[in-house]
């Protein structure tokens, strides 16, 4: 039974980093939610999504850390940043610029953009790990999506000025 | 028009970007897009958005999972688990107060529990390591042994602990407060892991009785025998801690 909440970890650790955009953060809330998976196991249905369940465990935790401010730095630091060492100078400004737009976006819409963007969730699946409607998930991700756009070209704009 | 259309022509994109659609629905979108510049640019922009999220996160999935976040570690700790972030920061802060700031007083403190201190940091440091918890594996224990006998001038033992149910993983070399200290990392069937940190220059009593000190969850056996101090810490009770610190010393001088 041990193993299919420890097989999630890596999972969870991954989302976490992303939404916390700090890696003591997301590992203190990566154990909390497994804390509270443990002491509630017996509550999951055997044969129904494991991922689901743990993800929505999650997402209750990182509320819960919100409410008593143990979040309120969610800037992403450069400590989250993993870059792979084949990426080039571009791809790592990218990638620090979309590190810095997801940490300006609000909580709700990160959530949304990152179990379907990095989780792959299904739009479906992600109405229930939030436990929101279908219609709410799409109008999140459209206004999230775009924000991160606005953010990310807003933050280009200094550099293609000094060229003109 | 429509809000409603508009609200399903954004579904489909958000859906065409994520790889939702069947065949059909997939060439109709992009039928859409070579007549809407606006919407393609920024179909483009969501999947450049989702590449670089996955590149930019998919690295920590391959990172070693602290050993806290195992049901081994939390089952076998009578303490509640204290965060591991927490405490290697809040040790290594005061490690680094005692350092810098209030060196004159760490000065003062007898080097036995500096010793124990330090051994403790050790501990909370190499113990969730996943790939390197050791510098030196145990199948080059002989080598490992000389070459910290070396280095701290002294005779030094890796002890086997039979019977205590935990295998030597190997050791290092580490900085002590007087000079080069070595650490055994010790781990049972369970994955729990014990470390033995052993330090030269101890002025020696002439006696070596067993003392424990407490640093946040970890437990420390502690000693001095014939000039080198020994600690040994765990994550365990006491009791536990002292069949094995028992079994260190049998080891040693057998």
């Amino acid at each position: 039974m041990d193993a299919i909440i420890t097989e999630q970890i890596p999972r969870l650790r991954r989302y976490a980093r992303a939404l916390t955009g700090d890696r003591f953060a997301a590992d203190d809330l990566v154990q909390d939610t497994l804390e509270r998976a443990w002491a509630k196991l017996h509550m999951w249905r055997r044969g129904s999504d494991m991922r689901a369940w743990m993800f929505s465990i999650m997402h209750n935790t990182f509320i819960n850390h919100i409410r008593k401010n143990r979040l309120d730095t969610v800037s992403m630091s450069d400590d989250a940043l993993e870059v792979p060492t084949r990426a080039t100078q571009e791809d790592f400004l990218q990638m620090r610029d979309l590190a810095s737009a997801i940490g300006k976006l609000p909580y709700e819409y990160r959530e949304v953009i990152l179990l379907i963007g990095l989780e792959q969730m299904s739009y479906e699946e992600v109405a229930q790990v939030l436990g929101i409607p279908l219609g709410t998930v799409m109008s999140r991700l459209s206004r999230g999506r775009e924000r991160l756009r606005t953010l990310m070209a807003g933050e280009n704009t200094p550099v293609l000025r000094r060229v003109k | 028009m429509s809000k409603r259309a508009k609200q399903l022509l954004e579904n489909e994109l958000h859906a065409y970007v994520d790889g939702r659609l069947d065949a059909a629905r997939r060439a109709e979108v992009e039928t859409w897009l070579t007549e809407h510049p606006v919407d393609a640019d920024r179909v483009a922009a969501y999947r450049q958005q989702n590449d670089t999220m996955q590149a930019l996160f998919n690295p920590v999935m391959h990172e070693p999972v602290p050993l806290q976040m195992y049901p081994q570690a939390r089952r076998r700790s009578y303490v509640q688990p204290m965060r591991y972030a927490a405490m290697v920061s809040a040790m290594v802060l005061s490690g680094i107060l005692g350092w810098s700031l209030h060196g004159a007083e760490r000065n003062k403190q007898p080097p036995v529990m500096a010793m124990v201190n330090r051994a403790a940091l050790a501990h909370v440091v190499y113990t969730p390591e996943i790939l390197h918890p050791v510098e030196v594996g145990k199948e080059q224990e002989e080598q490992l042994t000389k070459w910290l006998s070396k280095r701290l001038g002294n005779n030094i033992k890796a002890p086997h602990l039979t019977g205590t149910g935990y295998e030597l993983m190997g050791g290092r070399l580490l900085p002590g407060n007087q000079g080069p200290v070595a650490q055994f990392m010790y781990q049972d069937a369970h994955g729990l892991r014990l470390t033995l940190y052993i330090s030269g220059k101890m002025a020696g009593k002439g006696e070596a009785s067993f003392r424990y000190a407490q640093e946040g969850k970890v437990g420390v056996f502690y000693w001095v025998d014939e000039d080198l101090g020994y600690a040994l810490s765990g994550e365990m009770d006491k009791a536990d801690l002292l069949r094995v610190a028992n079994a260190v010393y049998k080891g040693l001088n057998q």
